[in-house]
């Protein structure tokens, strides 16, 4: 184990994955200069065939991607922005996300989009989106959301090994942030959650970005004598379904942490899926704490009390054990 | 079967100087097999007895020949939602397209994509596609695939003049002569954008949008199958020597609606007159290259009879082995979502 930054972590994957099949490519806006942080030493290591800038042409580069993996290579698609997808959705939407099905199994699509999201930085409405929630919908993608170094490294590994079209959402908050990475090769498969902490009284359900507040609410809740459990679902395509409904049979409440609009979110998914499948043991009702169904504004102060913080995670729980049993 | 003596036709290489008679018997062959087909399937979908809609090549067929008589195995294209032609020019299977239109789970996509979406991967198809442009950026990625393999394959992107206004149509142009890539961009200009004349969304020649990046462009009659093989082999030439895209017009003519059964749709509304359809029935690029052979004396009457029983007996084996084989399975639905995982 070495401490490693979240972004430090992306970029070992990377190297790892690269070094290790020559058929990696990876190309995107900026990835020689590296503005992410992301791709840093990439181009030095491997050169300009296997790792190109690009024109800003998104959605000419989503197709390409799809073009050159269903010849052979597994593309690393690097997008910057999660808002930047919406610009080249055609493509994902329309090929990539369909062209296996619809060619009867014939297409493999090893691709890897890395896009980061979130807001926190007063980046303005159109750099600050969660735009995952739309990806989820779209059938034929992964869709992973790291949100330790360890997990960033060890779910890039596996969805540049992997078969399928992966959006690999970084989670632009926690880019410096320091955590444990296994010294090893390693890889975590996608559709395995990670309990971040074992509870009984509540299930804290903390997608990507929100891990953190999500463990700042903890403290206040230990504090107050309540022992919540933390999931990490790390991938929302596929979700471990079963992780989150055996907490929730144990605890009985749920609270889901999303930065993604609350309309249709993530969170509102998961909701959906536990009043399904785990109602019986449900206690109380399932509570989401999102984003506002608005845009992120620039101001920080406006910005701020619209992004679920550690007190507002920790006042919804507490209002929701504060209900009869 | 007989589609075996239209690919054993094509495998000599086309002298295209002089072409004997017997290439040229072989380009007819597969023009008239892409003609039979869709004429098969426009009494189908007249009938019926389709599931879903077809968009018909009929009249455009020099074009795929001609192009895909340069076109190795191993070479990608991309397609059209008007798709049949190209898919058997380039060595598609019409027994697996019959059935994949029939929606039977013995199609070339299993019954999952239709015949907006036959694809056949093994021999470089890389399919049919129901977004209008959306080929040019996936044959610009399998360019760059090509490209990085050092195998000298090329690709080539069909699409028609409508997709010509989409913008990643300019963003494929910049990137491929950029990374000077091996790609052929071959425009079917077929004077219909859906049901719009191309005159009233089109601003330009389209031709002038490629040359803009400095790229050899050629216009061509892409109702002559020798103008288009000899401009194709020359574009297709180039990018296997490295030396980057290059772009062909070609100007044909949409012979059948933007989709059968269209006139249920439009309602007795019209956006062309019946004389200019005939005009360019005079045009038809078939009977063209055979009057043509017959008074060079390249070939006689017979040789043609004979092709017309061969590729009927091709049609006919194709309409049997789609009405014969079983419904597509749903299930595959699941199964189909993701490699080695369940949607």
């Amino acid at each position: 184990m070495a401490r490693k930054r979240y972004l430090q972590a992306i970029t070992e994957a990377l190297h790892e994955e690269m070094a290790r099949d020559s058929r990696v490519i990876l190309f995107g806006e900026d990835v020689e200069v590296s503005v992410m942080g992301d791709t840093r030493g990439l181009l030095e290591r491997f050169g300009r065939d296997r790792i190109r800038n690009t024109p800003i042409s998104e959605a000419t580069l989503t197709g390409m991607a799809v073009g050159a993996a269903a010849s052979g290579h597994r593309v690393v698609l690097q997008m910057l922005f999660s808002n930047f997808i919406y610009t080249g959705f055609d493509a994902i939407a329309n090929q990539m996300a369909k062209l296996r099905l619809m060619s009867g199994g014939q297409a493999s699509m090893p691709i890897t989009v890395l896009a980061s999201y979130g807001g926190g930085g007063s980046i303005g409405a159109q750099h600050s989106d969660s735009g995952y929630p739309a990806l989820m919908n779209l059938g034929g993608v992964n869709v992973a959301v790291p949100a330790t170094p360890a997990d960033a490294k060890g779910l890039l590994k596996a969805a540049i090994r992997g078969n399928n079209p992966t959006f690999f959402m970084e989670a632009i908050g926690r880019g410096g942030e320091m955590g444990d990475v296994p010294d090893e090769d390693y890889v975590i498969p996608l559709g395995v959650a990670s309990k971040v902490r074992s509870g009984k009284d509540i299930t804290i359900v903390a997608i990507g970005s929100m891990l953190k507040p999500a463990l700042g609410a903890v403290k206040e809740l230990e504090a107050a004598g309540i022992d919540p459990e933390v999931i990490d679902p790390r991938t929302l395509v596929p979700l471990d379904e079963k992780a989150l409904c055996d907490s929730v049979a144990k605890t009985g409440r749920v609270v889901i942490v999303d930065e993604a609009r609350d309309r249709c979110s993530a969170a509102s998914h998961i909701a959906a899926v536990l009043s399904d499948q785990a109602f019986s043991s449900l206690k109380a009702p399932i509570k989401r704490v999102t984003v506002p169904n608005v845009c992120l504004p620039y101001a920080p102060n406006a910005e701020s009390r619209l992004i679920p913080s550690a007190k507002e995670i920790a006042r919804v729980c507490l209002n929701l054990l504060r209900r009869a049993d | 079967m007989a589609g075996d003596a239209v690919s054993e036709g094509l495998t000599m290489e086309l002298n295209l100087a002089n072409p004997t008679g017997k290439q040229l018997l072989a380009l007819y062959e597969q023009m008239l097999l892409i003609r039979r087909m869709e004429e098969q399937l426009k009494l189908d979908a007249a009938q019926g007895n389709l599931p879903g809609g077809v968009h018909l090549y009929i009249g455009q067929e020099a074009i795929a020949v001609g192009v895909c008589s340069q076109l190795e195995d191993t070479d990608k294209i991309t397609s059209t939602h008007r798709g049949h032609g190209h898919f058997l020019a380039k060595g598609g299977d019409p027994r697996l397209m019959m059935a994949e239109i029939w929606g039977k789970r013995t199609g070339i996509c299993k019954g999952m994509g239709g015949s907006m979406h036959v694809a056949d991967f093994s021999r470089g198809i890389l399919g049919a596609n129901g977004i209008v442009g959306a080929g040019f950026a996936i044959a610009t990625g399998a360019a760059l695939s090509a490209k990085l393999s050092r195998e000298h394959r090329v690709s080539v992107a069909f699409f028609g003049d409508g997709a010509a206004n989409q913008g990643v149509f300019m963003e494929s142009l910049n990137i491929s002569t950029l990374w000077e890539l091996p790609v052929v961009f071959v425009c079917e200009q077929n004077h219909f954008s859906e049901f719009s004349p191309s005159a009233t969304v089109t601003a330009g020649q389209i031709v002038d949008r490629a040359r803009a990046f400095n790229i050899p462009s050629d216009v061509i009659d892409g109702n002559d199958v020798l103008a288009v093989a000899k401009a194709a082999h020359a574009a297709v030439e180039r990018a296997r020597k490295d030396h980057g895209p290059s772009f062909i017009e070609a100007r044909t003519y949409r012979i059948q609606g933007h989709f059968e059964a269209e006139q249920l749709f439009l309602a007795g509304g019209k956006y062309r007159e019946e004389q200019e359809i005939e005009e360019w029935r005079k045009r038809d690029p078939i009977d063209r290259l055979k009057n043509g052979m017959l008074s060079g004396g390249k070939a006689r009457a017979e040789d043609f009879a004979a092709i017309e029983a061969r590729v009927a007996g091709v049609v006919a084996e194709a309409v049997r082995f789609a009405e014969a084989g079983e419904p597509a399975d749903p299930e595959l639905a699941f199964d189909l979502m993701f490699d080695g995982q369940k949607a």
